[in-house]
């Protein structure tokens, strides 16, 4: 019996490349793998799903067949894994944690939903988030908090923390989340697995629920640098359905795993390293260039001197987009409606005090402020200014160096509640990822050990545009400096 | 006693024809059954994103072309926010800080002559859908219900200075937008249908005073008639208002046609924040020089240049020239027809009387091309050839109109022929003089008018065979030698 449960936690702890592997040879079948998942999923204590797929089963059924008849699709054909529940799903409910669509059933899948189901993966279910995409905790769930998987008693991260705690359980291979402002990256750092957002327009948005339009991008969660390789081949390019989609060729992300640290030139921008960086989580990024410059990386320190301006540019950026994106939730065509109304507008008014959480409405009245007439200007067309400025920091420092390391956030993760009286507390913690989404870049967080209390730390690395294949060279060679 | 001026500026919506709408690759074209033209962009369902329709944008700039606009290299959408039920996203996708076309003018003609009326710009932005109140309910639903076919259809805005001085001016700039818009081919511009909707900024001031006075925004127009008379309504009240001693309101006021009366719709404090932001979804609209010209090179020739080239080289009267060109389809049948060897003024009185009076009657759209060129040449060809007069082709016109006949096949299974046979119409002149001693004797007493009714006389007795000019000759003949 305790063979067989540590036989089953082995199989569920693997990498998707080695179920891949497994599921090859021909020693474990995709039901198997889907029948374990599910079993965890509904074993777990940690809130990190919202929906379970009902067909979960039957794709892995028909993984199998294909197998059988030698018509395997590849890689990740078979492999059981989850979406955040922002990402569209047609037939299974996509809520974004949010009682305002606690019940809309999309009629048609997001881009990489089907892409993903194409590359024959099966779909174990959706993943708890902070409503909308927004917030740094996974509180914000009209389903309730995500609990994170290493110490329950502490938040998951966020937005994406129940993509991020699914695949630290060991509840899915892989996941998908969205990271706005440091969403995907900041959840797998406080989770310790591995996040990446890629350049703005690599992956399509089309079928992700909208929070902030010009920020948003869908990334991998996975157990290491091969896997998001992998993910990243299935998902990335071109989609005619997304204008902001990008043609650039595509790479095979798996080369760049092997091309070592040797040569790369990496920076160290000393803005991300000082006040506010606790040290334990400095010492652990350190740690990280120690390791690369071990198997031959250079290693400096740099400077992006724009970047105090990151975060308010950020919020009020994503805060505008997200109150225009978020008016379509006004009760007439689907989703919630109020029971009670007198006229139009108080239906509009009612659905949609009662339909959002507090943080939502909090961005929603920023957003309403900030475009009004008269304070566009100030807010607004400021923001914008100081987005070009970040670029440009971006754009000088990448003349030197081929990537640039950070940690992905300032601390550890907190304890569920804490910082609930102050949202501009947990705003600032968002300090180390928010200018990559302002700039548009590419940014991969790695698991790089943990603090006194056991709790897992975060390094970010940062590259020029597209440059995810750079990001997973560094990636990959740090995993190999860290298990040397 | 003041005199006053009535200022007009007008923003005139028009539908553009493309196959599909201007987001998604729904078909922008009617349905009477409701939300049968959506899909997850168009009803803005969570997470769709809009993708700008190419053809849209070429429309656009040839409409831009059309009106003399400088087409700008770099336009952007925006997003204007509001709430309503017939709006799936919340927001409008309109052009508001980079429109796709500046400047522009427009030359009209009226009774007082002629005016160059200048225009602001030309942006693009998505139509919104339609609500359908209902009282008993439809199909038992009750209430109101939105029918979103119309939603996310491409629109042009043409928003014109304020330079127009009188309603009769704001009818002809309509009328002369319409033209133009029609030549270049990029919209059905029809007001009774709303592929063109037009709203008057009419405003009144002392005349020679430099300021403008306060304006009021007048919708539902939904005809250049009423055009005229909703702006002559606004000017005369907002006169009879500071003439008693008021002052006019900012608002937006509807135009009821039946009544003739327009209705306060909206006070300018309640007018909306829109929130203008650039739109994130899109990427801006880069057009190089080389594409704008290529969409130049589509357009046809327009009224303008027509109109003098007819004058010019036809020697066509200038009233002619105008009335055919005012039509995209007349103008082009005109040509056509002249082109097959048609005589000029001939044909012009053929499209300005038989075509437009069957267009008109039988409210067939002109852009169906209800008669072709050849046959129109056909006809008159048959008649100059004295094969057949006058009004047997109109008879034969309308059967070509109603069938799309040549003229030919119609004449020859009506069994027409013009009798041209001295021998056979000689009979019939001496019949008709025997029966007609009254009109006879007139025309001895010197009433040589009577003429006419007995060739009429003679068309009868023929069946309207004979060749009136013929027996014209051989009555006035057999009238002579009975003097």
């Amino acid at each position: 019996m305790n063979q067989s449960i540590s036989a089953a936690e082995e199989l569920a702890a693997l990498t998707a490349h080695d179920a891949s592997c497994r599921l090859a040879e021909g020693t474990v079948s995709s039901v198997q793998l889907t029948q374990l998942m599910l079993d965890r999923i509904a074993a777990s204590q940690n809130n990190a799903f919202i929906t379970v797929n009902p067909k979960a089963l039957e794709e892995a059924a028909a993984a199998d067949a294909r197998r059988q008849k030698g018509e395997a699709r590849g890689p990740l054909d078979g492999i059981p894994m989850a979406l955040k529940d922002n990402i569209s799903t047609q037939g299974l409910r996509t809520t974004c944690a949010s009682r305002m669509l606690a019940e809309f059933v999309p009629p048609y899948s997001a881009t990489v939903a089907r892409r993903l189901s194409e590359a024959g993966c099966v779909l174990l279910g959706k993943l708890n988030m902070d409503e909308f995409a927004m917030g740094s905790t996974s509180e914000n769930s009209y389903f309730g908090p995500v609990r994170n998987p290493r110490d329950p008693q502490r938040i998951a991260g966020g937005s994406s923390g129940g993509s991020a705690a699914a695949v630290a359980e060991n509840l899915a291979y892989f996941t998908l989340g969205s990271d706005t402002g440091g969403s995907v990256r900041q959840p797998a750092a406080m989770c310790g697995v591995m996040g990446m957002k890629p350049t703005y327009g690599r992956i399509s948005r089309y079928g992700v629920v909208a929070f902030a339009s010009s920020l948003d991008q869908i990334g991998p969660i996975t157990k290491d640098a091969q896997d998001c390789a992998l993910v990243l081949n299935a998902i990335a390019g071109k989609d005619p359905y997304d204008g902001s989609s990008l043609m650039n060729p595509l790479p095979d992300y798996l080369d760049a795993l092997k091309d070592g640290a040797a040569g790369l030139r990496i920076g160290i921008p000393k803005e991300y390293m000082g006040e506010g960086i606790s040290e334990e989580v400095r010492m652990a990024v350190e740690r990280v260039a120690g390791l690369l410059e071990a198997q031959g990386a250079i290693v400096e320190t740099c400077s992006l001197p724009r970047t105090e301006y990151a975060l308010s540019a950020y919020y009020v950026i994503s805060s505008a987009e997200a109150c225009s994106n978020l008016g379509r939730y006004d009760g007439v065509k689907y989703g919630y409606r109020t029971q009670a109304y007198a006229n139009l507008a108080e239906m509009i008014e009612k659905t949609r005090s009662e339909g959002f959480g507090d943080e939502v409405k909090r961005r929603i009245l920023l957003g309403t402020y900030t475009l009004s007439a008269g304070y566009f200007d100030a807010y607004y067309k400021r923001a914008q200014q100081a987005r070009t400025l970040i670029m440009e920091d971006f754009r000088k420092v990448f003349r030197q160096y081929d990537v640039l390391l950070t940690p992905t956030s300032p601390v550890t993760a907190w304890a569920l509640g804490q910082k609930h009286a102050n949202p501009l507390e947990i705003y600032a913690m968002d300090v180390c990822t928010v200018s990559v989404n302002v700039a548009g870049l590419p940014a991969l967080s790695l698991p790089c050990g943990t603090d006194s209390q056991g709790l897992p730390i975060g390094a970010q690395f940062i590259a020029n545009t597209l440059g995810e294949a750079v990001l997973l060279r560094a990636a990959a060679a740090a995993e190999k400096g860290g298990k040397a | 006693m003041t005199t006053y001026e009535i200022v007009v500026g007008i923003e005139c919506h028009v539908e553009l024809k493309t196959k599909t709408k201007l987001f998604c690759g729904c078909a922008a074209e009617f349905s009477d059954d409701p939300n049968r033209r959506v899909c997850p962009v168009c009803l803005a369902l969570p997470g769709a994103l809009p993708v700008v329709n190419r053809q849209a944008i070429e429309y656009a700039v040839k409409a831009a072309l059309a009106l003399h606009c400088e087409v700008q290299p770099f336009s952007r959408f925006d997003r204007k926010n509001y709430y309503y039920p017939d709006l799936p996203g919340a927001y409008q996708i309109t052009q508001m800080f980079h429109p796709i076309a500046k400047g522009g003018y427009v030359d009209i003609e009226t009774t007082k002559g002629s005016r160059r009326i200048r225009l602001n710009r030309i942006h693009v932005e998505a139509d919104a859908g339609k609500l359908l109140h209902a009282s008993g309910g439809i199909g038992g639903a009750g209430g109101t219900l939105a029918d979103d076919n119309r939603a996310s259809t491409p629109l042009i805005e043409i928003v014109s200075e304020p330079d127009l001085r009188s309603a009769e001016e704001a009818r002809v700039y309509g009328e002369k937008l319409r033209t133009i818009l029609e030549y270049a081919g990029v919209s059905d511009v029809k007001m009774e249908q709303g592929s063109m909707r037009c709203d008057a900024n009419v405003s009144v001031r002392p005349k020679g005073d430099p300021v403008l006075g306060t304006r009021a925004e007048i919708k539902n127009v939904n005809s250049f008639k009423a055009l005229e008379r909703a702006v002559n309504y606004e000017a005369d009240r907002q006169i009879d208002l500071i003439e008693d001693g008021g002052s006019v309101v900012q608002e937006t006021r509807g135009w009821d046609d039946e009544k003739g009366v327009s209705i306060s719709m909206r006070l300018k404090e309640n007018a909306h924040d829109y929130r203008y932001f650039p739109e994130p979804d899109l990427p801006p609209i880069l057009l190089d020089p080389e594409r704008i010209k290529g969409i130049g090179l589509t357009l046809p020739e327009m009224p303008e240049d027509r109109k003098s080239r007819w004058i010019k080289e036809l020697n066509l009267p200038a009233c002619d020239s105008e009335q055919i060109a005012s039509s995209r389809f007349s103008a082009e049948l005109f040509d056509r027809t002249v082109a097959l060897g048609a005589d000029p003024k001939t044909a012009a009185n053929w499209i300005m009387g038989e075509w437009t009076r069957c267009v008109r009657v039988k409210g067939i759209g002109m852009e169906t091309e209800p008669v072709k060129a050849e046959h129109l040449a056909a006809l008159l060809g048959q008649v100059s050839a004295g094969k057949i007069n006058n009004k047997q082709a109109k008879e034969v016109f309308e059967e070509m109109f109603d069938t799309g006949e040549a003229p030919e096949q119609i004449i020859q299974r009506k069994g027409m022929v013009q009798v041209s046979d001295t021998g056979a119409l000689d009979a019939i002149v001496q019949q008709v003089l025997a029966d007609h001693p009254k009109s006879v004797e007139d025309y001895r007493n010197g009433r040589t008018q009577a003429i006419g009714f007995l060739v009429g006389q003679v068309m009868k007795a023929s069946k309207g065979q004979a060749n009136p000019g013929l027996a014209n000759q051989l009555l006035a003949a057999a009238l002579e030698a009975m003097k």
